[in-house]
């Protein structure tokens, strides 16, 4: 390969992706460094958030300095992160592949443009978008019907029990993240239906099968890896999510959910509603802390999207992978 | 022999029939299912984001809770803008890498570590931003540090659009040009990329899209000013839409929910119009 400077530029400029791959992790790791070593291994499993004594001298402890009872535990923001994440996908699952059903074999040829654009319209959507209509309109009916409904139909399960008083909690947000996480598996769901081959349907209809049982019993098969990955791409997504979530999710703090609408945070809301208590933090312990959390969701959401991407990989390429 | 008599002397298939209509019905309820909160927001973030527009929403700043919207509009320019100019020049020169040299091991980790990049949540980036820039470098809150967050973002998305347009040019003119004896510079700039241009320029547009929406990252490196940007890069807050949604729908007035719904309108309106034109140009090329 001839090595002009042009083209060492361009390395250059492709080198930069995955250069600010590992400048996230190691800046992460690096500032946080402290935290980690403070905080050891309970970090994960403790259910304390506590910023302790702020404007009394520091002590120190472990090494380090830190205020007088302070106590970090994420345990309750790991819960509230893998809660969401998985009510969202039990619901946005079904519904996705429904959907991808639907623009794929149901609806008529000359409408699909349309339809499909109007799924795709629902990943762009900004999350702060839809963070305020949740506000506006989910957060009101949930508090008004959906709670206090599943409580008179399932209020027999503690876990449904008790109503809504404020419609803030884990229901609103894992609903809000369910429209976000819908769009992501149905476009991929949907572009693998769509390159079935042609005399694979076929042979399905030779048999016998009905154009729902075709789409269902051999096509849907047919695509299962896409599937899979597609729910796995939403997965990441859903774990990360941070505006919709911070503005419907009631924001707990030492408190595990116990019901559907007991208010939660995930972890990437609770880095964002902590950032002004955390700067008073003379210590910058709390603010390193929050640095730990960053690298746990990034080490999560690494994991989670090479999973899906290496599954995908070659399968379909993505418009929406991201917006 | 007429269906409905089939169904009678095979009570299995009137079964099937049956199951495969709900099961149709189930499909286009899903549909609807997504679309009505799509339509809801719609509605919504129209009918009170217009009934809050006044011609003072274009030309006063915020003040506390009421005012205008000037520095917040202004704000999301700069900050977006910024974001265009970092982003778009490495994005596309990423891309042409991948798409004209990338066939080895290193195109391959790029390509997959770009879409690996764009599954990271973006209030992780934005908290790598606010360690390195505002704390480590001491920019404080700034206009530069929120354009580089962005640009961050907005990478690897452009570096996979670039890539993809670049591909659908076909070998045979690449070939025709170093046969002439022209350089790779020569060869991508005045051969490649002009056919591909209109697919990379789409990809800037959905960039931006990307750039206005977003809010969690900025807030902890744009921070929030309730001045119009007088110009300084590094040391000085600045206002953004998107701030506005977030923070003011919290308030219990009316004017900080109007000027919410204002804020939610235009960052709406400016998404929707890039994302249903570029997306039914795309389309328009390709089928």
């Amino acid at each position: 390969m001839r090595t002009s400077p042009f083209r060492i530029g361009l390395v250059g400029l492709a080198g930069i992706i995955p250069g600010m791959l590992v400048a996230v992790v190691l800046f992460l790791a690096i500032y946080s460094w402290p935290a980690i070593h403070f905080n050891g291994i309970g970090f994960l499993f403790r259910e304390t958030w506590n910023l302790g004594n702020l404007y009394a001298d520091p002590v120190t402890r472990r090494g380090v300095q830190v205020p007088i009872g302070a106590q970090y535990g994420i345990l309750v923001f790991i819960v509230g992160t893998l809660a969401t994440s998985a009510i969202a996908l039990l619901i946005a699952v079904p519904v996705s592949l429904g959907v991808a059903i639907f623009l794929a074999e149901g609806a008529p040829p000359r409408l699909r443009p349309t339809l499909s654009l109007i799924v795709e319209l629902l990943a762009v959507v900004p999350s702060v978008v839809y963070g305020l209509w949740g506000v506006a309109v989910l957060v009101p009916l949930i508090a008004h019907y959906i709670a206090p409904a599943l409580d008179d139909v399932l209020g027999f399960i503690p876990f449904f029990a008790g109503g809504s008083p404020t419609g803030f909690g884990l229901l609103s947000s894992s609903l809000v993240l369910t429209l976000m996480v819908v769009p992501i598996i149905t476009a991929t769901v949907y572009s693998a239906l769509l390159q079935v081959p042609r005399p694979d349907k076929e042979a399905a209809y030779a048999l016998g099968a009905m154009k729902f049982e075709v789409a269902v019993r051999a096509m849907l098969p047919m695509v299962r890896g896409s599937i899979v990955g597609a729910i796995i791409l939403g997965l990441g997504r859903a774990l990360g999510e941070t505006m919709a979530v911070l503005m419907v999710s009631g924001g707990a703090i030492n408190h595990l959910p116990g019901t559907i609408t007991s208010p939660i945070s995930t972890m990437a809301s609770f880095i964002v509603s902590q950032l002004d208590s955390a700067e008073q933090d003379p210590t910058g312990m709390a603010v390193r802390s929050l640095a730990e959390i960053a690298l746990v969701l990034f080490i999560i959401t690494v994991i989670v999207n090479v999973i899906a991407r290496l599954i995908t990989r070659g399968l379909h390429v993505g418009l929406t992978s991201r917006a | 022999m007429s269906v409905s008599q089939v169904a009678l002397e095979f009570p299995l298939l009137r079964g099937r029939r049956i199951r495969t209509r709900i099961g149709w019905v189930l499909s286009i309820l899903a549909f609807v299912l997504v679309a009505a909160p799509l339509l809801d927001i719609l509605i919504l973030v129209t009918a009170r984001g217009i009934s809050a527009i006044s011609p003072e929403l274009f030309l006063a700043p915020t003040n506390g809770i009421s005012g205008g919207l000037l520095n917040a509009i202004v704000g999301t320019f700069v900050l977006s803008g910024g974001a265009l100019i970092i982003g778009v020049p490495i994005g596309v020169g990423g891309g042409i890498y991948l798409a004209e040299f990338g066939t080895g091991s290193f195109g391959a980790v790029v390509r997959f570590l770009s879409d690996v990049l764009t599954g990271i949540p973006s209030i992780v980036l934005g908290y790598f931003s606010y360690i390195t820039m505002v704390i480590w470098l001491g920019w404080q809150f700034s206009a530069l540090a929120g354009a580089i967050t962005l640009a961050l973002m907005v990478v690897p998305y452009m570096a996979r659009l670039t890539e993809l347009s670049l591909r659908q040019v076909p070998l045979s003119l690449r070939e025709a040009g170093y046969a002439l004896g022209a350089p790779d510079r020569k060869v991508i700039f005045r051969i490649v990329l002009p056919p591909a241009l209109p697919g990379v320029l789409t990809g800037a547009l959905l960039a931006l899209a990307i750039s206005v929406g977003e809010t969690a990252p900025l807030i902890y490196t744009a921070g929030w000013s309730n001045y119009v940007w007088n110009g300084k890069l590094t040391h000085e807050p600045i206002g953004y839409l998107t701030y506005v949604i977030w923070s003011f729908i919290n308030q219990p007035f009316a004017s900080a929910h109007a000027l919410a719904f204002a804020a939610a309108f235009l960052v709406v309106l400016v998404v929707l119009v890039i994302n249903v034109t570029a997306r039914t140009l795309l389309f328009a090329r390709t089928a």
